[in-house]
């Protein structure tokens, strides 16, 4: 594994590494020794064009925690939001001796193009409407933890999938690993080619709640409204909200899962989201322990990631 | 330029036919027939090589003015005739637009300067390309320019009634409207091709049923009213089923396809390299077997390059962010040699017509498309089929190396052009 682009690119065997990688370290992280030196002299970038402070911090948790030195390259305020393009950062980083470059843009596709200029592994912290591939090995690694399996684990994702890459690598990923993954959501937020992706598509709910082990709310943006993908916030919430009565449907030991950041009152209820069976606060944990896990795979290099 | 005016074309093939000769004298075709007396002639060895009338290039963007960063008007030109063209029409869409009699003429003072084809200036429809108010057709059409083509290519006149009244309107003088079909609403912050490849690469898709909507309007619309209508690029198998229904109705339409949505299809953006990023964009493999039957059986009637130069920056992006557009002059010829002939779709009478003769009836540039025959002027391309060449974007006469074929192994080189007896290429060196 050279960069991490997209969770299509992992194998069955390579996300059950890292999966495996990221529970080791999370028993280490529990332990009082907080730091590992494994990423002792690596240079890890954070290169973030759009404002995500919680994937951001995550990373830079992650890299610290194994002792990588970060450098924070966010677009607001660098040469970058005076137009630089994507191509001369890339060859400041270069310069730089960046290890690794994490990047989060705007434009699907971006963390593709970094590959081709930097030498040093690319991590796609999210592009565009395209993927989010730390974002699926989590959800995978939070759903094994509470489910004890993901084989045959029947994964419910909810809302915009059209526009959501959170959707579209956990779709690859949860295939990879033997999920069986339905997606749920209005005609209008879901791709014309739905059909060709690997999983299963309903428009209905209520009816796909009670046959689900687990079930993802996404995040639908308001401007979607303006667009005309559904007719109100009122009437999504009516239709694809997981309210209490929603949640009720559910088989007793299923999760309510949430990629943040929420809209409470929209996707989801604020009783649903504060379930002891909702995994939210637990998925940005996981966060930290399946990106050093991936940091680890991509920049270790052979010794042993807990290093002892 | 070379001042030899009588040049001796020897055993070059006539539209890919047998071998004869052909003696090009003060700008005509001055005798054609095997074994003719050289006098003094310059003598070109064609054995082997195909004659062609000169190429005529229905839509190409030349950048000038505006952006003479990406091409001029002479590197252009250049490059037309590298590809063996003779003439090309110039879009619209420079910076200012062309929508005057003003940037027409300068336009076409231009390429006659540069005197490497014949630049023809097409008219934009609409003031500055607005798509709300009509430019003055009429004085184009009757400055030094001729304007015979008017197109807000690069935008689609999209209101109904303002495509009407253009189409109406140009009929005082001849004129075609040339549509480049893309419904706006439905194409907003479109990316590439909607489909299965943009749905997994979270790019916004451009819907077929966008472009083939427009052309079911304007083909009813041109119908109604009795007007010429011409469909830039067509790009989808819809398209053509429509086209050819157009037709069989009785409607005066004509249409274009590009080299590069006769070969490239919409997987390549899996690289996310904005070299394969085009308007409208490279659609799949079925449409592109669609768009080779069409050109076969004529309902499409024409190969147009929309050669679109862009500096390299424009490209050196992320996808989102790049300009739409590649060149094509260069390359044309040979796309459409593997494309067509060596799939046995068409022969080079064929390809004679489709890239020369209809071309230039439908621009309505009289002295050119003209068969190879004693009196007609001597627009003549020689092409080397069996030749293959790795396409090489620093090699390009272009001002711009934005080619999609980089890399690619291509059939075909263009030996020699002539523009009225004159060449612009010989020995495959700009003259
Ligand atoms: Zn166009």
């Amino acid at each position: 594994m050279r960069h991490l682009l997209s969770a299509g690119d992992l194998s069955r065997d390579e996300a059950l590494l890292i999966l495996d990688t990221a529970r080791e370290l999370a028993q280490v992280s529990g332990r009082s020794v907080k730091k590992l030196p494994t990423l002792r002299g690596r240079t890890v970038v954070n290169l973030f064009y759009e404002d995500s402070t919680r994937t951001r911090i995550s990373f830079e948790a992650a890299a610290k925690r194994m002792s990588a030195d970060v450098i924070n390259f966010s677009a607001k305020g660098s040469s970058v939001s005076k137009g630089e393009s994507l191509k001369d950062t890339a060859l400041t980083l270069q310069a730089m001796g960046a290890d690794g470059v994490v990047i989060r843009h705007s434009s699907s596709g971006a963390a593709r193009r970094l590959a081709g200029w930097v030498d040093g592994a690319v991590l796609n912290a999210g592009d565009g409407t395209h993927e989010h591939p730390t974002q699926a090995l989590l959800d995978a690694y939070t759903m094994r933890e509470r489910m004890g399996r993901l084989e045959g684990l029947r994964v419910a994702i909810v809302g915009d999938i059209l526009h959501s890459r959170v959707a579209r690598s956990n779709v690859l990923l949860l295939s990879t690993l033997g999920a069986e993954v339905t997606l749920v959501a209005p005609p209008t937020l879901l791709p014309v080619s739905v059909g060709a992706w690997p999983c299963a598509v309903s428009y209905d709910l209520d009816e796909v709640l009670p046959k689900s082990d687990v079930v993802m709310m996404l995040r639908v943006q308001a401007e979607r409204m303006q667009a005309a993908f559904f007719p109100s916030a009122r009437e999504y919430s009516r239709r694809y909200g997981l309210d209490r009565d929603r949640f009720a449907r559910l088989p007793d030991d299923a999760i309510v899962m949430h990629p943040g950041p929420m809209i409470r009152g929209m996707e989801i209820s604020a009783e649903v989201a504060d379930s002891p069976r909702s995994t939210i606060t637990e998925q940005v944990t996981n966060g930290v322990s399946v990106r050093m896990a991936v940091l680890y795979l991509l920049l270790g290099g052979s010794e042993s990631a807990i290093g002892n | 330029m070379s001042q030899t005016t009588t040049y001796l074309l020897r055993g070059a093939r006539l539209l890919g036919g047998h071998p004869t000769d052909l003696l090009l004298r003060d700008g005509v075709v001055a005798a054609v027939g095997a074994g003719l007396d050289a006098g003094d002639a310059r003598v070109v060895d064609a054995e082997g090589l195909i004659a062609l009338p000169g190429l005529v290039d229905l839509h190409t963007h030349l950048r000038e003015p505006g952006r003479e960063d990406a091409e001029t008007v002479a590197s252009g030109a250049r490059a037309a005739a590298m590809g063996g063209y003779t003439a090309v029409h110039a879009m619209a869409n420079t910076d200012p637009v062309a929508d005057t009699a003003g940037v027409v003429e300068q336009v076409w003072r231009l390429g006659r300067d540069a005197g490497y084809c014949d630049v023809q200036p097409v008219g934009a429809v609409t003031q500055n390309l607005d798509g709300a108010h009509l430019a003055e057709l009429g004085a184009m059409a009757d400055s030094i320019a001729g304007v015979r083509v008017f197109s807000d290519d690069g935008k689609c006149v999209s209101d109904a009634l303002l495509m009407r009244r253009a189409l109406e309107y140009v009929k005082a003088f001849d004129g075609v409207i040339a549509q480049h079909a893309q419904e706006p609403r439905l194409t907003e912050h479109a990316q590439m091709n909607e489909g299965v490849v943009s749905d997994r690469l979270g790019l916004a898709g451009w819907p077929a049923v966008a472009e083939e909507a427009i052309i079911a309007r304007d083909c009813l619309l041109a119908e109604h009213v009795g007007s010429r209508l011409h469909i830039c690029h067509v790009s989808t198998k819809g398209s053509v089923q429509i086209i050819r229904w157009a037709k069989s109705r009785g409607c005066d339409v004509t249409a274009e396809v590009t080299p590069h949505h006769l070969l490239l299809t919409d997987d390549l953006a899996e690289s996310y390299d904005p070299i394969y990023k085009v308007n409208p964009p490279l659609r799949t493999a079925e449409d592109v077997r669609a768009l080779r039957e069409g050109l076969a059986d004529g309902t499409i009637d024409c190969v147009a390059t929309d050669h679109a130069p862009h500096p390299i920056e424009a490209k050196e992006t992320e996808w989102s962010n790049a300009a739409m557009g590649m060149i094509g002059l260069e390359t044309a010829l040979s796309v459409v040699q593997h494309a067509m002939v060596d799939t046995g779709l068409l022969d080079w009478a064929g390809v004679a017509e489709r890239m020369s003769a209809a071309p230039a009836r439908i621009g309505r540039l009289g002295g050119h498309g003209r068969p190879l025959a004693v009196g007609e002027p001597a627009n003549v391309t020689l092409y080397d089929a069996d030749a293959t060449r790795e396409v090489d974007p620093t090699a390009m006469v272009s001002k711009s190396a934005n080619t999609p074929y980089r890399g690619m192994r291509l059939p075909g080189r263009v030996v020699a052009t002539f523009l009225r007896g004159v060449p612009t290429v010989l020995d495959g060196k700009i003259q």
